[in-house]
């Protein structure tokens, strides 16, 4: 079991490493789907069985980060008809840099705190805190309005492997909850791009400067 | 009854949002928060009430806050009706419906002793602003809502991660895992030490960002330069009361676990940094509604200060909870009325508003006078008591920037609010057809009064409240 998990939290790892190189928002919206698809499956293997819970989590979680929330982000970038990130405020080759700073900070950040029993060889707590930091450099280095979305979503991600580690104390009600709020909160998100897109002609969040000293 | 207080508010949002009429809907508001005032006063009095396997309870600290963003609320339904037939030509369903929702989710704040649960009904008041926040429907307020939601998105984020790094915290010593705050309190002598501070950082940071505290303010000059002015006193008042809560219950884990010199020393140093950039931008500030959102990160840092100090500084910041709230209520509902006569809200079209607005105009400049700590007002009183403990702690350079802090900001502060109400208003203003009405101008003076009653006179059972909450904040096992 645990074996498949370290696999599966590998390629979340690798998923980090493609939305940083990426500049073309299709292929970003469809990486954090698949991080998104990924978490729900981890779930059930985390929980170590078939039961009810475990099952539901995972399916709302694949449901809501794996099929939602892209559905929406993509008829966001239909709509605005744009394809791809231009210069973002750090280019793609220093953020896969940033990146793997972060994951080696991540590992190194792990392997210095007292873990709880059975976590001392798993990736999980590394790869949520590398996963967390990832969602941060993506939303602090990108001008594109839908690319801090994907920021934020990954951020998310990490916590929810975070999360994973908890199942005893998180309650079923908090954690569809969580996911509750994640989704109304990118659709809200989406109603405010389809406003930006309409008052700026753009997505660009550059162009939102009118409010400062 | 927690649970009904979070259900009659809700049940009055779908009400809101099926009433057809856009010309009477804002008079539920009124209704609905005289209800939930109702049943706040009837929970109050209940004592020590818990639901939900103590998922909810009614603890000092509920019975001390949920009274009061239950009566801004009820002041600010008050003021909405009379705003609103101004805007006739904004749809107000959703602004309603939202409205509700929020009182709701802030309720679930105060009486939620789960702290997952209590995340998420702080996530849900975020999205539940975000629609407040663009009632004008302008360039200007897209952009402060997209950088309030995404800043507070990603604030709340971190608040998560630290709430889960907390209850990683009790499966370190093979403890059983919870997230209620009962159990963590009993857990926290053994919970593990480095997990623990990681934690209470990243709450800090989290739930700092939804209080405003510097430097995760940079959302609040926007939001509030751009809502309207009642959205304005209840994030001012009610949100970041809310948030405040939540720093406080982390507070309390924190020092249950022996670690509250660490916090303390966090907060003292995070409040005195927040005074010093809001005393800096306040400096010549000609937007007087974003002059409003610095005033704000003042008092989030005195509110921080208060509880890094403790003893009686935590009284006073409990205390200083209600004067904010109230003062910051005076101060953003008259600076809607000077908005909406001028419409314009910097000193560069707007003066004179002693004549052009004479209540408003009085009410904004006797609300500077309270909100900055003059006597006899509220404010005075608790910033004292801070100042007093922060002295007797032996804390002398702390007491000190305090004060310069405290002077820095009433001189800049002033400097705008006299721009504003003083002189002969400008020739070229436009009609817009404004004038001081009973609708617009009363629910500012009950606040007031309140303002100016609690600094001479507190009444007996806000004094028990009040003392019942900080010895709770205080509590060592």
């Amino acid at each position: 079991m645990s074996s498949a998990v370290d696999s599966l939290l590998v390629v979340v790892l690798l998923l980090n490493f493609m939305l940083l190189g990426t500049s073309r928002l299709g292929a970003a919206i469809n990486g954090s789907a698949l991080q998104g698809v990924i978490l729900g499956v981890l779930t059930v293997f985390v929980h170590g069985s078939f039961g009810a819970r475990p099952l539901l989590v995972g399916v709302a979680a694949a449901g809501i980060k794996g099929l939602l929330i892209p559905g929406l982000l993509h008829r966001a970038l239909r709509d605005a008809a744009i394809r791809r990130e231009i210069e973002p405020f750090v280019g793609y080759v220093p953020s896969l840099l940033l990146g793997a700073v972060a994951t080696g900070a991540a590992l190194l950040f792990t392997s210095e705190l007292p873990l709880a029993h059975g976590h001392a060889d798993s990736l999980l707590i590394p790869s949520s805190l590398a996963t967390a930091l990832v969602g941060f450099i993506l939303l602090t280095t990108r001008r594109k309005a839908i690319t801090q979305v994907v920021g934020y979503l990954v951020l998310e991600n990490g916590i929810f492997i975070m999360g994973l580690t908890l199942h005893e104390a998180m309650p079923l009600l908090v954690e569809l909850g969580v996911l509750l709020d994640l989704l109304v909160a990118i659709f809200v998100i989406g109603i405010v791009i389809d406003h930006i897109h309409r008052e700026f002609a753009s997505l660009d969040v550059t162009r939102l400067e009118a409010l400062k000293e | 009854m927690a649970i009904a207080l979070v259900l009659v508010p809700l049940l009055f949002a779908s009400i809101a949002f099926a009433v057809p009429s856009g010309r009477w809907r804002p008079w539920l508001l009124p209704v609905g928060a005289a209800a939930h005032l109702a049943l706040t006063v009837a929970a109050v009095q209940a004592g020590e009430v818990s639901a939900l396997d103590g998922w909810l309870r009614i603890d000092p600290l509920s019975r001390l806050l949920l009274p009061l963003l239950s009566l801004l609320f009820f002041v600010c339904s008050l003021y909405a009706p009379g705003y609103l037939a101004l805007r006739p030509e904004r749809k107000n369903r959703v602004f309603c419906t939202a409205l509700f929702g929020f009182l709701a989710m802030m309720s679930l704040i105060t009486v939620s002793h789960h702290l997952g649960l209590m995340w998420v009904a702080l996530e849900a008041t975020t999205l539940a602003s975000a629609p407040l926040l663009y009632f004008n429907h302008n360039a200007r307020s897209v952009e402060a809502t997209w950088k309030y939601l995404l800043i507070g998105a990603v604030g709340i984020a971190l608040a998560l991660l630290g709430s889960f790094f907390l209850a990683y915290a009790a499966l370190v010593p093979g403890l059983e895992t919870s997230l209620l705050f009962e159990d963590l309190v009993r857990q926290a002598p053994q919970l593990s030490r480095p997990w623990l501070r990681a934690a209470f950082v990243l709450l800090f940071v989290g739930y700092g960002t939804k209080m405003g505290l510097a430097p995760m303010h940079t959302w609040k000059p926007d939001a509030y330069g751009e809502a309207p002015g009642l959205v304005g006193a209840l994030l001012a008042g009610g949100l970041t009361t809310c948030a405040f809560l939540a720093l406080l219950r982390f507070y309390q884990i924190c020092s249950a676990a022996g670690e509250a010199a660490f916090a303390r020393e966090l907060l003292v140093t995070m409040g005195i940094v927040s005074m010093a950039v809001a005393a800096v931008f306040m400096a010549r500030q000609r937007d007087f509604k974003r002059m409003l959102a610095y005033s704000s990160v003042e008092h989030m840092g005195i509110l921080v200060l208060g509880i890094g100090i403790g003893g009686a500084a935590t009284f006073g910041a409990l205390f200083h909870v209600i004067n904010n709230a109230l003062a910051k209520g005076v101060m953003f509902l008259s600076a809607a009325n000077i908005h909406r006569a001028y419409g314009s809200k910097t000193t560069d079209a707007v003066a004179g508003a002693l004549r052009r607005v004479p209540a408003s105009g009085a009410l904004f400049l006797v609300g500077f006078f309270a909100v900055t700590g003059s006597p006899p007002f509220a404010p005075f009183l608790s910033e004292f008591t801070i100042l007093r403990a922060t002295i007797d702690a032996g804390r002398y350079g702390v007491a000190a920037g305090f004060l310069v802090l405290l002077f820095a900001v009433f001189v800049g502060m002033g400097a705008t609010v006299l721009a504003v109400v003083q002189g002969e208003p400008p020739g070229d203003v436009r009609e817009t057809g404004f004038h001081d009405r009973v609708g617009t101008v009363a629910p500012i003076v009950v606040l007031l009064a309140l303002v100016i009653l609690f600094g001479v006179y507190v009444p007996s059972g806000m004094s028990a409240a009040l003392w019942d909450a900080a010895r709770f904040v205080e509590a060592r096992p």
